[in-house]
């Protein structure tokens, strides 16, 4: 049977800091975003006739609004940035994880006293505190919106409300719905991501030919889909955390 | 029974029950997705839309069994 680890294993300190295969591998992730969101404003600033990864950006984007605007209507332009970046990032996190090499890659590193050998690279939403730092943004950015709409007194009279006891135990429940959604959030990308690595590993182990292309193919399905629910939900939850309740 | 037999069982029922709610649930979402696409057939984008974002709901109860199984297994 092929080792799986639930976890990150760390690869090597820098400056006391331990840094794990995951987060070595978001690095790029992140300089692959930086660096696309460069060209892309760098682009869009010239004059002129501009190149087809432009205008592929662009549709990309473009079809991503038209998403949102179903949601949102007219306010959408106030929260597309923060919903786009989510989605942007979890799409190219899922996709990089699929990449040769990633997992496959080993390093021998020193763990206390024994030798063991890591993947140097490990799909970064297959790591429960990366999903769970994403959900906690976009669960801190519900909040935000909502107490930046309702006003601070709104915002708590959601929860606390004393008018009659049904409100009141509505109330309470809401409290903990609005706490289970980090939960949910983070539990759902990262089970499917990890679950879909497990999934291509013991594929690979069973039949070494060609069986695991048909699940690289649900995988990449996987991810888009992944992506485009976290930044939906994320959509659906500010749209109904904004609105004036009666 | 040994105990890591009994680890055993314990990783097939929870994944094995935790699947069957999400099955019936992704089913009746297709169904009746199906069932509105056959009656306005406009709405393919919308419907196509909330289609996926009921099946993530649904599909995420069976992640849940299968991350509590994963990490019986592999811990």
């Amino acid at each position: 049977m092929p080792k799986i680890s639930i976890k990150a294993e760390p690869i090597f300190h820098l400056f006391g800091f331990t840094i794990t295969n995951s987060f070595f591998t978001s690095f790029f992730v992140f300089l692959i975003t930086v660096f696309i969101s460069v060209y892309f404003y760098q682009q869009s600033k010239k004059i002129g006739k501009k190149n087809g990864f432009y205008y592929f950006i662009k549709f990309f984007i473009k079809s991503i609004y038209q998403l949102f605007y179903s949601v949102f209507g007219e306010k959408t332009s106030i929260f597309f940035p923060i919903l786009f970046t989510l989605f942007f990032y979890i799409i190219l996190q899922n996709w990089f994880g699929l990449m040769p090499g990633i997992g496959s890659i080993l390093i021998k590193t020193t763990e206390g006293l024994e030798t063991i050998t890591v993947p140097l690279f490990r799909g970064n939403n297959a790591d429960l505190n990366t999903t769970l730092a994403l959900a906690l943004i976009a669960f801190f950015s519900i909040q935000f919106y909502s107490i930046k709409y309702l006003g601070i007194g709104g915002y708590l009279k959601k929860f606390f409300n004393f008018a009659n006891p049904i409100v009141f135990f509505i109330g309470i429940l809401d409290i903990v719905s609005e706490v289970s959604k980090i939960l949910s959030f983070s539990f759902r990308l990262f089970g499917n991501i990890f679950a879909g690595e497990v999934l291509m590993t013991i594929v690979a182990f069973l039949i070494p030919f060609l069986a695991s292309f048909p699940f690289l193919m649900l995988e990449i399905f996987v991810g888009f889909v992944q992506a485009l629910v976290f930044s939906m939900l994320t959509a659906v939850f500010i749209s109904g955390a904004i609105e004036v309740h009666h | 029974m040994s105990a890591e037999a009994m680890k055993m069982l314990a990783i097939a029922i929870s994944i094995a029950v935790g699947a069957i709610g999400p099955g019936l649930g992704i089913g009746m979402i297709g169904s009746k997705a199906v069932e509105a696409l056959g009656r306005n057939p406009e709405a393919e984008s919308q419907i196509r839309t909330t289609m996926i974002l009921a099946l993530a709901f649904a599909e995420a109860i069976a992640i849940y069994a299968l991350v509590v199984a994963l990490i019986l297994k592999f811990t």
